[in-house]
């Protein structure tokens, strides 16, 4: 019955404490998400932008980037990109001659999230973009600005207070997405999380522990996005 | 009058780029499918004949395990879906409704649902639960200590009450949704609460939400491979075997992301149709 008996020592700070763990972990965690997220946001902004203005090529491969991105797991997406990403990259190099490298596994994390997060950071900031009346950039073409005046000017800030409920959702999405990256063996909080587990067989407090963190995490992202989206929306009437 | 051409003669920027986006959509696919042509061709595929042999004699019959898996995906998703809707209706009606004491609960569970990572929850669920079961003797004995052994009801059971938090948060914004008249109508007829609920509260609000339905279903089944991190061979954990057993790291990667991109088109144009059965006046 020992076990069962939750033994909150086990969470300390210094080992034979796991709670320095845990917080790495996080640490960990939101790195990764915020560079996964940074990623995505250009790769959705740039994405956004060649889906309004680009080529039909262009477009078309936006399309099928977007619908690809959102439509398999993105468990099997990382696991493709974690396998195709470091070979495509060391295949480059050799066929330079330089040595090969061993990927960190930081980077890989933030390159793998980051595309996924780019499909669906595309169709929030169109969507966004597409919601600015014509007329305001038709007004801001005919005071002759250039089409980069124009983007930082007009459509740039028009468009994040349409953009802020999607992309604080994507925040969300981003921040329990890098969970998944225990699987293929990343150390975040997940991994730190099992380990501790796993060594001191006191699964349940260790989970319950993890699950804390995350909400917490969560938490504290919906207040920072609530706030900032009311200083975005100062002046605009509330719709609905 | 001098507007009238001017106006007929400027393109309208979202029509036009949907449709030309969409013929080009249609070459890129048939690039893709032309790429993932070559990658059939060249990759080694051997191991999906079903009298494929492995070199120590054994006959794995990968595409008969993918069969199987392919069930257990689906058993996974279905049932999750149907369970947890039927759940996510009360939870999501006591947070508009309920005394204050349940609406609180039904918040805090659909706020911890929502916050944590599915991953977290499923583990706390078969790890952390199913570490301590063992150590109560009466559950040992029980007859559903079968059931408390095997990886798959854990995972049936953390992705219902999943679905459930989310669909109950959208089930609430769709009660709060039916306009107050309705009701007040309902009710100066002279139907009992539970009529009005049951006659026009819940089919209205079902009918708001539905369009966001089929995103939700799409979200549930990229969230079933994760059942495989707890023993359960569905597509991605047959995947991932064949991946280790035979030495490949894309052919069985690329098998299982065109299942789901197939699955996932499957269930949007389902949908689809039936949201086109049901009347709705839009605007």
């Amino acid at each position: 019955m020992s076990a069962m008996s939750i033994d909150l020592s086990m969470l300390a700070f210094s080992p034979p404490g796991w709670g320095g763990n845990l917080l790495r972990g996080l640490v960990h965690t939101v790195e990764i998400a915020v560079g996964a997220y940074a990623l995505g946001l250009t790769l959705g902004l740039g994405g956004a932008m060649g889906k309004l203005n680009g080529g039909p090529v262009l477009r078309g491969a936006l399309e099928a980037y977007t619908t690809i991105g959102r439509a398999i797991p993105e468990l099997i997406l990382m696991l493709i990109l974690f396998y195709a990403g470091p070979q495509f990259l060391n295949n480059i190099l050799t066929s330079y001659g330089y040595p090969l490298v061993d990927i960190n596994g930081l980077a890989a994390g933030i390159f793998v999230l980051g595309v996924v997060q780019g499909a669906y950071s595309t169709e929030v900031l169109r969507g966004a973009i597409q919601s600015i009346p014509l007329g305001q950039i038709e007004a801001a073409k005919a005071y002759g600005m250039s089409p980069w005046k124009r983007f930082t000017r007009i459509i740039f800030p028009a468009m994040i207070p349409n953009a802020i409920p999607g992309l604080a959702n994507l925040w969300l999405n981003v921040t329990k997405d890098t969970a998944l990256l225990a699987v293929v063996g990343f150390s975040e909080l997940m991994l730190e999380t099992r380990q501790a587990a796993g060594t001191s067989k006191a699964y349940f407090m260790f989970y319950v522990a993890a699950a804390l963190l995350y909400l917490a995490l969560s938490q504290v992202s919906i207040l920072i996005f609530s706030w900032i989206e009311q200083r975005q929306r100062r002046g605009i009437a509330r719709v609905a | 009058m001098t507007d009238q051409p001017i106006i007929a003669a400027r393109s309208n920027p979202i029509t036009d780029g949907t449709w030309r986006s969409m013929k080009i959509f249609g070459y890129i696919t048939i690039a893709i499918l032309i790429a993932v042509g070559l990658a059939a061709w060249l990759g080694q595929w051997g191991w999906l004949d079903p009298a494929f042999v492995k070199s120590n004699g054994v006959a794995p019959k990968y595409l008969e395990q993918f069969g199987y898996g392919l069930i257990r995906t689906l058993t996974l998703l279905i049932v999750s879906v149907v369970i947890g809707y039927a759940l996510a209706i009360p939870i999501g009606l006591v947070q508009v409704t309920g005394p204050r004491p349940l609406a609180w609960l039904a918040s805090g569970f659909c706020t911890f649902i929502r916050g944590t990572p599915l991953l977290v929850q499923l583990w706390l669920f078969y790890f952390g639960f199913g570490s301590l079961f063992p150590q109560i003797p009466w559950i040992r004995q029980s007859f559903f200590w079968e059931y408390l052994r095997d990886g798959f009801n854990y995972a049936l059971f953390a992705f219902t009450l999943s679905f459930a938090g989310y669909e109950a948060e959208i089930m609430r914004g769709g009660f709060l949704g039916v306009p107050k008249g309705e009701l007040e109508a309902a009710r100066a007829i002279g139907m009992s609460s539970f009529t009005v609920l049951r006659r026009i509260w819940l089919p209205r609000a079902l009918m708001l939400v539905l369009p966001t339905l089929s995103g939700e279903v799409v979200s549930q089944l990229k969230s079933t491979p994760l059942a495989a991190t707890v023993t359960v061979f569905d597509v991605y954990g047959i995947g991932r075997e064949v991946q280790q057993d035979m030495f490949l790291t894309y052919e069985p990667l690329l098998l299982i992301a065109a299942i789901y991109g197939t699955l996932t088109a499957i269930i949007a144009t389902a949908f689809k149709f039936v949201e086109n059965l049901i009347p709705t006046r839009r605007g």
